[in-house]
Order: structure tokens, then C-alpha cells, then sequence
């Protein structure tokens, strides 16, 4: 029996979309599988590291966007590689002059151990952009304050991560992000960390409105039934959010209520 | 602190030992953490007793790669700019008192060098030279570099270790690492293997990667030389150097190295107790990733091909392919099937063992179920960089 859910659509900047599971497109064993694993994914955006890429006409040996069919998804430019915020703003503005959308995913780890992003600096590279018209999505550790003030700036969303890149380590911030979420005036996309599809499901469940998935279905042994069982988990996660899920209690509740006698 | 003030006070000596000594117990208990998370540590996965996990260090060494790295290896090539040097080092094949025909590349030979690099993949490019101030000047260096870099988007350094500003200059005109050996971390070792010139020093050499993150360089990349003194000892003081720079420069990505002696001009042998084995270098390897994690670790063109195949998957981040280690060198290869035409290379620093084409390489890499990466880093997006 095929099981079929369907979820609200969801809005980032002026466009909507159906998926809630965006796709990193880093660190596959090939661009072919990369691709094969991004369509079986259903995700219609997915992010890539402009320095993996060629910005001046086509590169055999640097063909990582070729492999990207823009009908299919929104390719969203990420400034992995930038220390700063002007070397952010400058990767997002040479993208634009190589004319793709404008639309970015700051990503500024001057930490190329833990690759945890950089707060002041993103803070400023989303001002300078927003000004100029980007939707930015802005990658972030978890804390709240940086997030309410990069909405402030106008950001079209915010990503605060789960646990650092390639942990696999989940939802080690799921305090944080609970704040995040119920302060949020955007939507949130958990982004990071996530290892399992239980992950992401708990995030959608916590409320956010996608995650972004990338070392988890890049590195599994098959990444394209890795990605549809992320999806398949993101869809889960956010049906159970949409119908409400019951609060959790530490003692056993009787199904039957005990005071209708009353009248 | 640099780490040649802290490392006289560091026991590495006494580290070797325990290595040496180390039991199975210490071994596997490392093993079921699935980290090295001490110096210690590091000491039990290369010891001895721990040849006997191999197996398990290598899998626990191919998922933590994987996770922070990906399913791919990074594609490089060293372009000699020159073989002059001023030093006295008596294994290799630059020293200054080996009769070899010394060349310097001029700008417009270093371009065409560069441009047929490219034309078989490469976007990363190791400008390597002997130490010489005349020259290999750092105006010659910047001026390469600004040459270089229209073609190949990525340009890294391994030069003789120089000061704070000649290195910002170098940073400025778009060079994104620097690669500095200690050769050997045993000073009466190193003493005795370089009589004369200015690579005497040390102290000095050891504290260039700080120097070069003060200037502001991305990449350090740091390593010994295996065969010049006990293969332990080195590693475990790389493993400490690595250990310091990650606390001390905490904005550059770290990559360790792990060369071993090769035949080169001058005729100077190893002794074989310093012998570093296949089996060595593997376990080694696995050790490194698993006491830093973050670190890439390069594999050149040192290493038989068999090797070379084996450790795609074992913890190797980044690999060179068709190497040239002599200035000009590339000049005389047949493009078609990149082979040597040159039926000697008098001026080479040592003789490669895998000879196999860039494309051949990326072949085998691919056939591993890893992708080849030629480019993944990009000076242009960062910085404007322009001809001088």
C-alpha cells in the first residue's frame, strides 16, 4: 500500500517550494552520483561551494554546475572559503556577474577544523547584501540573538546548525533552535550535523521549516537511497508538526477522561 | 610561544619509548574511543604491537576522512622554479655541493610550464625551489605567483623559510599555502645533515608556519622526512608541531606530510635502521587521522603506484600525479601520454616512483568510488588578483 503525504508549501524570499529538504552537493564520490542523488531527493534547492566551480566559461575539470540543471532546483552559490565578510560579499557578487540568481548561502568559516561560522562577520556580509538586493540565507550557530538580528537585516531565513559539519551528531542544539524557531519571523532551515533521518525528522518535528542535508547522503554507501530516505524522513517530521504533536509527559495518561460525570 | 621555544621542553624522546613499548591493551582501547585524543595515543596507534590492528585503524581512518573530507581526493602539481641553492644538505639533490646543472626558471617558462599543467587538469599548483636569495628572490616569487594564477586558481609555496613580510607580500599576490618540512625533529640529526647555509637554523625553520600564518597564508602544511632519523620520533614530533599550530593558528587549515627518502645525486644513503616500511607509512597514516582528524595529508609522486592506489581510501586528502621535480622538467613532456622524453633529468631533487599520467591517476582515483578534485580553491573569488 503506497503511502502518500503531502506537506504545506513553504516560502523563502519570493519563491515557494514543496520540498522541505535541501541538498549540499559537497563530498560525493562522483558529480554523477551527486546528481542522481539530488533528483532522487525530490529537493528542488540545492547549495554549492562556488570554489569548486567555474565562473569563466565552461571547465571539464571544474564542471561541478554542469551537473546542475537549474530547471530543476535553485542553485544557491555558497561563499565557502571566505574568512571574512568581504571576501563573502565579493564570491556572491562575481557569481551574479556570472549570472546566477541572487541569491546566496553565506557560509563564512575562518575555522577550517570545525567549519563553525563566523557570527560578526556574516552578520555583516547579510547587511552589505540585503542593501544590494540578495536573498541571503545565512548559516549559523544556533543562538538566537544572531538569528532575531540577522532577520532584523532582513534575511530571508535563518540556517542555524544542528552540530558541526560532518559530525553526524543530530540535533545537539535543539534548545537553541526551539528558541530560534519560536522567535523566528522566517523560516528556519537546520543546516549541519544531521547524520541519520531521524534527524531531520526531529527537526521538522521541533518546527523548523527544512533542513539541509549534505556528508550524511554524500558519504553513505548508497546516496541516493540515503537521500530518499531523508526525504521520506523530513516529510514524516513535518506532517507530524503540521497535525500537532501531543506534548510528552513523564507519567502514563489514561485515554478515557475521568471527570465527565460532572456534566 | 612559537614551538621551537616550547619543543626542547617537550618529551618526545620519552614518547618514542612508550611507542615502543606500548601493549595491544593501550592500543585497543584507542581503538574503541575511535579517537587518538592524546599525544599518548598517537604513540600506542604507531607502535609496534599496534601493526596488528592495522586493519581496524584503517577503517576507523577511512570513515573520519569521509566525513570530514568526502569521497574525494584533491589534485596538485609541484612546478620547480629552481634548483640553486646555498645549502649543504647531504640528501639531496639540490645541494649546493653536488655537481648538477642548476636552472632558474624565467617567468615566461614558468607560464608555458603552467598553462601545460592545466591542460591536463590541474587547478592546484606547488611552486617548489631550492633557497637561494639571488635567485629566488621574493619579488621572483610574486611576480610568479601573479603570473601563475590567471591559469591555475590555486598556487601554494614550498620554499626556504623566510620572514613575516616577504611572506605577506606572497600572500597578497594570491599564494593560499605554505609547505615547510623540518626534515628531521632530532636537532644533532638535523645539525649534522645541514653544515652549512642558512636551512642550519633549526629553530627558525620550524617556527615558518607561524611565521607564514602571521602573513596570513590559509594552508600550512608541515612534515619530516622519513629516513633520516627514527620514523617514531619523527612522527610524534610532527604529530606535536600539528597539535601546536592547531591551537596557535587557528584560522589555517593544517596538512601533514609524510615523505620518505628517495635516490638522489650525491649518494647519500639512510641508514636502514631508520627504515620507514609500506606497512610503516600506512599505519602512520591512519595514526595521524585519527589524532587530528581535520588535517589533510598529501601523498606525492614519492610512492610506488601500488601504494599510492591503496591509500586513496585510508586517509590521504590530497595527491600530486606525473610529477616533475626538476626545473623545466615539464617542458620536455610528451602531452599526449604525459611521459618524459628526456632520457635523463641531471637537475631533478629525486627520482619519482609513480610515473603514471595526471588522467591515469584520476582513472584509478575514480575507480575507487572517489571522486578527483582538481579545483577547490579559487584566489580570484577572494581577492582580486592581477598581473603586476
Amino acid at each position: 500500500m503506497a503511502i502518500d503525504l503531502t506537506t504545506q508549501p513553504f516560502q523563502i524570499g519570493d519563491r515557494t517550494f514543496q520540498s522541505r529538504l535541501l541538498l549540499g552537493t559537497g563530498k560525493f564520490p562522483s558529480n554523477e552520483l551527486m546528481r542522481a542523488a539530488c533528483d532522487a531527493s525530490g529537493s528542488e534547492l540545492v547549495t554549492v561551494a562556488l570554489k569548486r566551480a567555474s565562473l569563466q566559461g565552461r571547465d571539464e575539470f571544474a564542471d561541478i554546475l554542469d551537473y546542475l540543471d537549474s530547471s530543476k532546483f535553485l542553485v544557491l552559490p555558497n561563499t565557502a572559503g571566505a574568512m571574512d565578510a568581504a571576501e563573502a560579499v565579493r564570491i556572491a557578487r562575481l557569481s551574479a556577474a556570472a549570472g546566477l540568481p541572487k541569491w546566496v548561502k553565506l557560509e563564512i568559516h575562518p575555522d577550517p577544523n570545525y567549519l563553525l561560522p563566523d557570527p560578526i562577520e556574516t552578520l555583516k556580509a547579510a547587511e552589505i547584501l540585503v542593501k544590494e538586493g540578495w536573498t541571503v540565507l545565512p548559516y549559523i550557530n544556533a543562538d538566537p540573538v544572531l538569528a532575531a538580528r540577522l532577520q532584523d537585516v532582513g534575511c530571508a531565513t535563518v540556517m542555524p546548525l544542528g552540530s558541526p559539519i560532518g559530525s553526524h551528531r543530530g540535533l545537539e542544539t535543539a534548545a537553541q533552535i526551539r528558541i530560534i524557531i519560536e522567535q523566528a519571523r522566517v523560516p528556519v532551515i537546520v543546516d549541519a550535523g544531521l547524520g541519520a533521518p531521524s534527524h531531520a525528522a526531529a527537526a521538522m518535528e521541533l518546527g523548523a521549516d527544512g533542513v539541509l542535508v549534505n556528508t550524511a547522503i554524500a558519504v553513505a554507501r548508497d546516496p541516493v537511497r540515503m537521500a530518499q530516505a531523508f526525504a521520506l524522513a523530513v516529510t514524516a517530521g513535518r506532517a507530524a508538526y503540521e497535525l500537532g504533536l501531543a506534548g510528552t509527559s513523564e507519567h502514563a495518561v489514561p485515554t478515557s477522561p475521568l471527570t465527565t460525570f460532572l456534566g | 610561544m612559537s614551538f621551537s621555544t616550547i619543543f626542547p621542553k617537550l618529551p618526545v624522546e620519552v614518547l618514542t619509548r612508550r611507542s615502543q613499548e606500548a601493549s595491544l591493551a593501550q592500543v585497543d582501547a584507542v581503538i574503541a574511543r575511535g579517537r587518538a585524543e592524546t599525544i599518548d595515543d598517537f604513540a600506542a596507534l604507531i607502535s609496534p604491537v599496534a601493526s596488528q590492528r592495522l586493519e581496524q585503524l584503517a577503517q576507523l581512518s577511512m570513515g573520519l576522512t569521509q566525513r570530514h573530507f568526502g569521497k574525494v581526493i584533491r589534485l596538485f602539481a609541484p612546478l620547480y622554479l629552481s634548483n640553486e641553492c646555498i645549502n649543504i644538505c647531504r640528501y639531496c639533490g639540490f645541494s649546493r655541493n653536488n655537481d648538477i646543472p642548476r636552472v632558474t626558471l624565467d617567468k615566461e617558462q614558468v607560464v608555458a610550464e603552467t598553462r601545460k599543467l592545466a591542460r591536463q587538469g590541474f587547478r592546484s599548483l606547488l611552486l617548489v625551489a631550492g633557497e637561494h636569495p639571488k635567485y629566488v628572490s621574493s619579488g621572483y616569487v610574486a611576480e610568479v605567483i601573479n603570473a601563475c594564477l590567471p591559469i591555475m586558481p590555486s598556487v601554494a609555496l614550498e620554499l626556504g623559510p623566510l620572514d613575516t613580510e616577504p611572506y605577506r607580500r606572497m600572500v597578497e599576490a594570491g599564494a593560499e599555502g605554505l609547505i615547510c618540512y623540518q626534515e628531521s625533529y632530532d636537532e644533532a640529526t638535523y645539525v649534522d645533515l645541514h653544515p652549512a647555509g642558512p636551512k642550519k637554523k633549526f629553530g627558525w625553520r620550524m617556527d615558518t608556519p607561524e611565521r607564514g600564518y602571521a602573513a596570513g597564508f590559509r594552508r600550512l602544511g608541515i612534515g619530516a622526512l622519513y629516513g633520516l632519523f627514527d620514523w617514531r620520533y619523527e612522527a610524534i614530533a610532527t604529530a606535536l608541531h600539528g597539535r601546536h599550530l592547531l591551537q596557535q593558528c587557528w584560522k589555517a587549515s593544517l596538512n601533514i606530510s609524510l615523505p620518505r627518502m628517495r635516490p638522489a645525486a650525491g649518494g647519500w644513503a639512510p641508514n636502514p635502521s631508520h627504515h620507514m616500511s609500506d606497512r610503516d607509512l600506512v599505519q602512520t597514516i591512519c595514526a595521524f587521522r585519527l589524532f587530528l582528524p581535520h588535517a589533510g595529508i598529501t601523498l606525492s609522486t614519492r610512492e610506488h603506484p601500488a601504494l599510492r592506489n591503496g591509500l586513496v581510501r585510508l586517509g590521504v586528502t590530497s595527491m600530486s600525479a606525473g610529477s616533475s621535480t626538476e626545473p623545466g622538467g615539464y617542458s620536455t613532456f610528451d602531452e599526449s601520454n604525459w611521459t618524459q622524453t628526456k632520457a635523463n633529468q641531471p637537475g631533478e631533487q629525486f627520482h619519482i616512483a609513480d610515473e603514471r599520467a595526471p588522467r591515469v591517476v584520476a582513472n584509478m582515483i575514480r575507480s575507487q568510488g572517489y571522486e578527483p578534485v582538481w579545483k577547490d580553491f579559487d584566489a580570484s573569488l577572494v581577492q582580486a588578483t592581477t598581473a603586476p
